[in-house]
């Protein structure tokens, strides 16, 4: 026999014996996982980025506010008038990490996937049903968000002049850490799917930004008493939740907001936003 | 190829008892009442390629975007290897591979995890998903490309990537709209061989087309659709032979063209006559001793012909005969 003609026959019986056959055997929780997976490659191909971007904000909150402030004798002065602005700004940091990093992750992706070239038409080919990949989204932005409060936790440590007076309640600050990247990257799952692909990045002015300067993390709620309007409107901000669960969980002693309130409403928004981030999802993906 | 996957009990037996794709009275209509598909039959069975050739609007995406899970219907029902899309759209998925219209290969990773990672989301572990991406990049002659982003591939080779991504879980069907599209011909031909050779290896093709050239030449049967209906299905031959024309004379021609094709349209033995942009196009059914009266004809009105040209009949007079136009208009 010839090369060629061996070659040919060997293709042959391959091919007769190896009739394409579906792969019936993955489980769906394969495919979340490796959906979860391929998010992580890129996060590890984008690090740079995601470390540059986490890192910025607050570091330059906290060295502003609780390093240079203070040491030029303007600090802020702490919750209650007692202690310094850390006390303030360190769990108001946190929550803008995690909220922002967990919106950001989901709905910046999706403005590319949902985009001209519908790269998402891929993404829903995987061998699950469209709702659990909308919940991948929100897992893998979530777990980012969790990233980011890590990344930030050594900024608040080390960088204020005077450390934050620490009190911390474990079971408090555990459901916190849980709740929170959830309910931001369903927030992002909303606003990706509700929000025209080219209108996103402007949704971050638009929405971001005031939800970031009034979600009690310049200041802790119970202290809006004294401009009452304010304190009952602020309760539609999510990141106020955010922000006063870890104030309650690392600064139990000072003013916050009822704990059965704190949890209340981040079980509820979180619940609500995965509903509709989910809703939404399919919505645009399923013609 | 090495690295056979495992299958689960059951698929070799729904293999043998269910065609590849069944759809019954299945229909789509878009929010806003337009109907894009409608009251559509059609069994494609297990090895062939199945063309859904239709012109622009006619309703193939939408049929593709119900059978591979992404459209839901209105009404009717759609079974890929007897596995329902609408009531089992995760099971169906793992049967399908599907080669969307546009480019939607993903931008954040590189050639080669585009294959990798698609075999992860079906299941393969890393092992097998990555000799499976190697093998295939090989098979496809995108070895070279393995490091570079999907974005700086040449259309042709985007295309190809595309089609092994389809290919990489080893689906029961695979799927392909318009994939010729926007390629240069050197990449069309070059795809089409790779259909054909997949063909030969038993995969079971359903693409779409507005081409005829490409449908002819590439399907064992072909379904027409317009409007969201279909027309008619059979092979290439049987579509051709069942045209009331068979032979298909172009005439080149200055003047009115609209008088000589009515004037023709009165020779014995012509079925019908088209006046069009530089001629008129005549369809007969014996070409033999048909030209003296045509030219005779076209003495008596104010044209000049100055060519003649025969040609085999082709599934555009098919087409042409079922809806009085053009496949392309
Ligand atoms: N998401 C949608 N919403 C509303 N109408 C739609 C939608 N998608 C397609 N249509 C309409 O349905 C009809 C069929 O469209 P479809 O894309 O299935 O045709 P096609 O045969 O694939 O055409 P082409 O050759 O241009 O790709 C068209 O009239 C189109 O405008
Ligand atoms: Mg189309």
């Amino acid at each position: 026999m010839t090369e060629g003609a061996a070659a040919r026959e060997a293709a042959r019986v391959e091919a007769a014996t190896e009739t394409p056959g579906p792969a019936d055997a993955a489980h769906p929780l394969a495919a979340f996982g490796g959906l979860l997976l391929r998010d992580l490659r890129v996060l590890t191909k984008e690090r740079g980025r995601f470390l540059v971007r986490t890192v910025s904000q607050p570091l330059l909150l906290v060295f502003v506010f609780t390093y240079v402030l203070p040491s030029i004798g303007r600090d802020l002065g702490g919750v209650g008038g007692q202690g310094s602005f850390t006390d303030v700004l360190v769990p108001g940091v946190l929550a803008i990490a995690i909220l922002i990093k967990g919106v950001q992750s989901v709905a910046l992706p999706l403005v590319q996937e949902f985009g001209y070239t519908r790269e998402i038409e891929d993404r829903v080919m995987a061998p699950l049903p469209v709702w659990a990949v909308a919940l991948e989204k929100i897992a893998s932005g979530a777990l980012q968000g969790l990233l980011a409060a890590a990344i930030v936790v050594p900024i608040v440590a080390l960088v204020p002049a005077e450390p934050i007076a620490l009190d911390i309640t474990w079971p408090a600050l555990v459901a916190v850490l849980l709740l929170a990247p959830v309910l931001s990257s369903a927030l992002g799952l909303v606003m990706g799917t509700f929000v025209e692909p080219d209108n996103v990045p402007l949704m971050f002015s638009v929405i971001i930004l005031p939800v970031t300067f009034l979600g009690a993390t310049y200041f802790p709620w119970a202290e809006l008493s004294v401009i009452p309007w304010l304190q009952v409107a602020l309760l539609v901000n999510p990141l106020v939740y955010i922000a006063e669960g870890f104030r309650y969980a690392l600064t139990a002693d000072l003013p916050h907001m009822p704990p059965v309130a704190i949890f209340g409403a981040l079980l509820v928004a979180t619940a609500a936003a995965t509903w509709l981030g989910v809703h939404g999802f399919r919505r645009r993906v399923l013609g | 190829m090495t690295h056979a996957l495992p299958e689960a009990p059951g698929a070799e037996e729904d293999r043998v008892a269910a065609p590849a794709v069944r759809t019954s009275a299945l229909a789509k209509t878009y929010p806003g009442g337009l109907s894009a598909v409608a009251d559509l039959d059609l069994t494609v069975e297990a090895g062939e390629i199945f063309g859904l050739l239709g012109p622009n609007g006619a309703g193939k995406t939408t049929t593709i975007g119900m059978l591979t899970t992404r459209v839901v219907p209105t009404s009717g029902s759609a079974t890929v290897r007897g596995v329902d899309v609408v009531a089992e759209p995760a099971r169906a998925k793992q049967r399908i591979g599907v080669v969307p219209q546009t480019n939607t290969l993903d931008r954040s990773l590189d050639v080669w995890e585009n294959l990798y990672f698609h075999g992860r989301y079906f299941g393969l572990t890393a092992r097998a998903s990555r000799a499976r991406a190697d093998d295939l990049l090989e098979r496809f002659r995108l070895t070279g490309k393995a490091r570079q982003r999907p974005a700086a591939l040449s259309g042709g080779m985007a295309q190809r990537l595309m089609v092994a991504r389809a290919l990489l879980h080893r689906p029961a069907v695979l799927f392909l709209d318009e994939p010729t599209t926007g390629l240069d011909p050197q990449s069309r031909i070059a795809l089409w061989d790779l259909l054909v050779e997949l063909h030969h290896e038993g995969e079971t093709i359903v693409i779409t087309t507005h081409y005829m050239e490409e449908a002819e030449r590439l399907c064992d049967r072909v379904a027409i659709m317009d409007h969201g209906r279909l027309l008619t299905v059979g092979t290439p031959a049987e579509l051709k032979a069942s045209v009331e024309g068979d032979r298909v004379v172009d005439l080149s021609a200055d003047g009115d063209v609209d008088a000589l094709a009515k004037r023709l349209r009165g020779v014995a033995g012509v079925h019908h006559a088209d006046a069009r942009p530089g001629g008129v196009r005549v369809w007969a059914a014996e070409v033999r001793g048909l030209l003296p009266p045509l030219l005779a004809a076209a003495d008596t009105v104010e044209a000049r012909v100055s060519d003649v040209g025969v040609s085999e009949p082709s599934l555009e007079s098919v087409f042409i005969s079922l809806t009085g136009r053009e496949l392309r208009d």
